[in-house]
């Protein structure tokens, strides 16, 4: 319970798919062999970070960002470029820590120079930088290596061509990504601590209070704009991180993996999802919609084809257009289910605690 | 949150400041080209200015008066820019004269604002009601609004860039003083100059502006006095998508192309156009308007290489000189 800062999950049902995610994502090499179940799973640590790190921005905070896959991308393109001009983990650390530090730093400049009027406009001038930083990516080939991006190779520990072991160990044979997954493992699994411990911190409470009434927390004494600028500084350097794992994993970067837009609405589904405003939530919602991904397009592609012929029906149903039913899903958790996953479970457990016993 | 009701009519506002950026800019120009050159650039940063205006103004004007900040208002736009193609795909207007083809523009015009209204009416009944107060709650499903929105839209005209030939008679133009003007920036100009002039008679100098005006002042007293107060805001509403359709018929017309991402790559230029305006200003909304054509076509003539980073500069120094905006409305 002190690991999880005594924030406890609240619903025995919450728990135990959380406790199901993690022993799934700890034993993910040995119970799904395979590249393609490695990379789902590596993804699925990945974007844990990410949505959490939004989530204290959007569900602890409540001010609305466009730009997390903006520090989401500086994080990537740090080690990228480090990657590309150097080699080692001295080159890939330092890459991240760049990335991460210009995050911070781009957060901060951007918070002071928009929340000081209203959090509204924070939304969009996020939502212009993100745009920017996306062009910039594109067209500074000489930096970013433009549309195609940067391909590079990892320090040796972790790139595929390495075996330290001559026999397979629990009938996997590990190799360099192997080790990559379980330091992505392990990273996720800090970055989410130390999350868990900073929004159950007294911070954390501020940053609920100015969500809940800005006027009067400042009332109350607490300066709203530096509260709101650290938190946004906070997922900035998160985000940050999530990418350098990112780069890491894939060994490529380009504006497309990191910087899309689409991806920005990909956080957005995993947090609103989840249920924003707890951390589980953003972990549940990740997980959902990362396999989501892998899944809901194929079965859309079969829909599509059993319904050849009806019209327009094929045409919604093509897997290009999943962004729609993606928009549809959001909306309506949005209208009907604000509190999202977590959030439902939650306020049914802290209902029945409530209820008279008989 | 004090409305645009508050904003003085005339020109001649509390603070000149604001008003004399735009001459301080174009002399700043004239210093450092020929007058042939900048008397070109002048124009035609006018006509895209007036054309940012014309898609920005229904998202100022939702907020000002709502205070809903619409983010699938770049749908809109969108919506607009493949209604003008349908217009034009079904009346071929290549082969008349000049009135026969300002005549199909007129129509796809209203086109538009027919569409981009009725469709406003829906996403007003659908979205925005459900989440009145819950501003998080609004920011997002307006996103989640305007991605259905663009995916529906290309749904139905499909997801290859459609071409869109103006018509002859809005094709070429003339040389006054050395300098290239174009026809169809002219129109836009005097389009933009229209609707300006509307929006603000329709606000101060007429009943149905009245009442909206004092809606957003006391809307219970609105209501105590018989009339409907929903209903003027669903007017309000409808109006800003209408516009932003118009918007979209206009860029269109002036790429000569119209792609499902229109409204996207537009968004961006309209929030820094309201940012720098201030949020919810009419006259804030077009000067920012002209500013950033102006500034864009200046910076794109005297260092190509800057020209990437104008519209975020420029944000950023207004921002740090007036952090509400040049023209803010009052209170907030």
């Amino acid at each position: 319970m002190r690991l999880l800062s005594q924030d406890r999950p609240g619903h025995w049902l919450l728990a135990i798919l959380l406790a199901a995610i993690l022993l799934a994502l700890a034993g993910a090499p040995f119970l799904l062999p395979g590249t393609k179940a490695l990379a789902v799973a590596a993804r699925i640590l990945i974007f844990i970070v990410l949505a959490a790190s939004y989530d204290l921005l959007l569900g602890y905070t409540g001010i609305v960002s466009f730009a997390q896959t903006t520090f989401f991308g500086l994080g990537a393109y740090g080690v990228a470029i480090a990657l590309t001009g150097g080699s080692g983990w001295l080159a890939l650390i330092l890459g991240a820590a760049a990335g991460i530090a210009v995050s911070v730093a781009l957060a901060l400049a951007m918070a002071l120079l928009s929340l000081r009027v209203r959090a509204i406009f924070f939304s969009m001038i996020t939502l212009a930088l993100a745009r920017f930083v996306q062009v910039l990516a594109s067209e500074w080939r000489g930096l970013t290596g433009g549309e195609d991006g940067l391909t590079f190779s990892v320090p040796r520990l972790i790139a595929p061509g390495f075996h330290p072991f001559a026999a397979p160990i629990l009938g996997l044979r590990i190799t360099g990504p192997v080790i990559a997954y379980y330091l992505i493992f392990a990273v996720t699994l800090a970055a989410f601590l130390i999350l868990l411990r900073i929004v159950n911190s007294p911070f954390g409470r501020v940053l609920q209070a100015i969500r809940e009434n800005p006027f009067r927390a400042e009332a109350l004494g607490y300066r709203t704009i530096v509260h709101r600028a650290l938190a946004s500084v906070l997922a900035a350097g998160f985000a940050a991180l999530a990418g350098a794992m990112m780069a890491m994993q894939l060994r490529y970067t380009n504006p497309d993996t990191t910087l899309s837009f689409s991806l920005m609405i990909d956080i957005l589904l995993m947090v609103v999802i989840g249920g924003m405003g707890t951390l589980y939530g953003a972990a549940l919602g990740a997980t959902v919609m990362v396999m989501a991904q892998y899944y809901l397009q194929p079965l859309l592609a079969a829909l599509a084809a059993a319904a050849q012929g009806i019209v327009l029906l094929p045409a919604l149903l093509d897997p290009e257009r999943w962004l729609l039913w993606l928009g549809l899903i959001f909306v309506l958790v949005v209208t009907f289910f604000p509190a999202g996953i977590a959030g439902s479970l939650r306020a049914r457990a802290n209902a029945a605690a409530r209820a008279p016993r008989t | 949150m004090t409305p645009i009701a508050r904003q003085p009519l005339s020109l001649g506002g509390r603070d000149p400041l604001p008003y004399l950026v735009l001459p301080a800019l174009m002399v700043l120009a004239l210093a450092a080209m020929k007058f042939s050159a900048w008397l070109t650039l002048t124009v035609a940063g006018l006509a895209v200015g007036c054309m940012l205006f014309l898609a920005a103004i229904g998202l100022t004007l939702i907020f000002g008066l709502m205070d809903v900040l619409n983010f699938a208002h770049g749908g809109f736009v969108t919506l607009g820019a493949f209604i003008v193609a349908a217009v034009f795909a079904a009346l071929p207007a290549s082969g008349g004269g000049a009135a026969a083809a300002l005549g199909v523009v007129a129509l796809a015009l209203a086109a538009a604002a027919v569409a981009g209204g009725g469709l406003g009416l829906v996403f007003e009944r659908l979205l925005i009601r459900r989440v009145a107060g819950a501003p998080l709650r609004q920011i997002l499903i307006t996103v989640g609004g305007g991605i259905i929105l663009q995916q529906m839209l290309i749904v139905l005209f499909g997801a290859e860039p459609l071409a869109l030939p103006r018509p002859e008679a809005l094709r070429g133009g003339f040389i006054i003083a050395g300098a290239a003007v174009e026809r169809y920036r002219l129109m836009v100009c005097l389009l933009g100059l229209v609707v300006y002039a509307a929006t603000h008679l329709a606000l101060n100098r007429t009943r149905l502006g009245l009442l909206i005006r004092a809606a957003v002042e006391n809307r219970e007293m609105v209501e105590a006095l018989g009339f409907r107060a929903e209903r003027l805001f669903r007017l309000v509403f409808a109006a800003g998508t209408a516009l932003a359709a118009i918007g979209g018929v206009v860029w269109a017309l002036y790429a000569g192309m119209v792609t499902a991402d229109l409204g996207a790559d537009i968004i961006i230029l309209i929030f820094i156009v309201v940012i720098i305006g201030g949020l919810g200003s009419v006259s804030g909304c077009f000067l920012a308007s002209l500013l950033l054509g102006l500034a864009n076509n200046y910076v794109g003539f005297l260092a190509p290489k800057l020209a990437l980073g104008t519209d975020i500069a420029l944000m950023l120094i207004v921002l740090l000189w007036r952090p509400r905006g040049l023209l803010p409305m009052d209170g907030a």
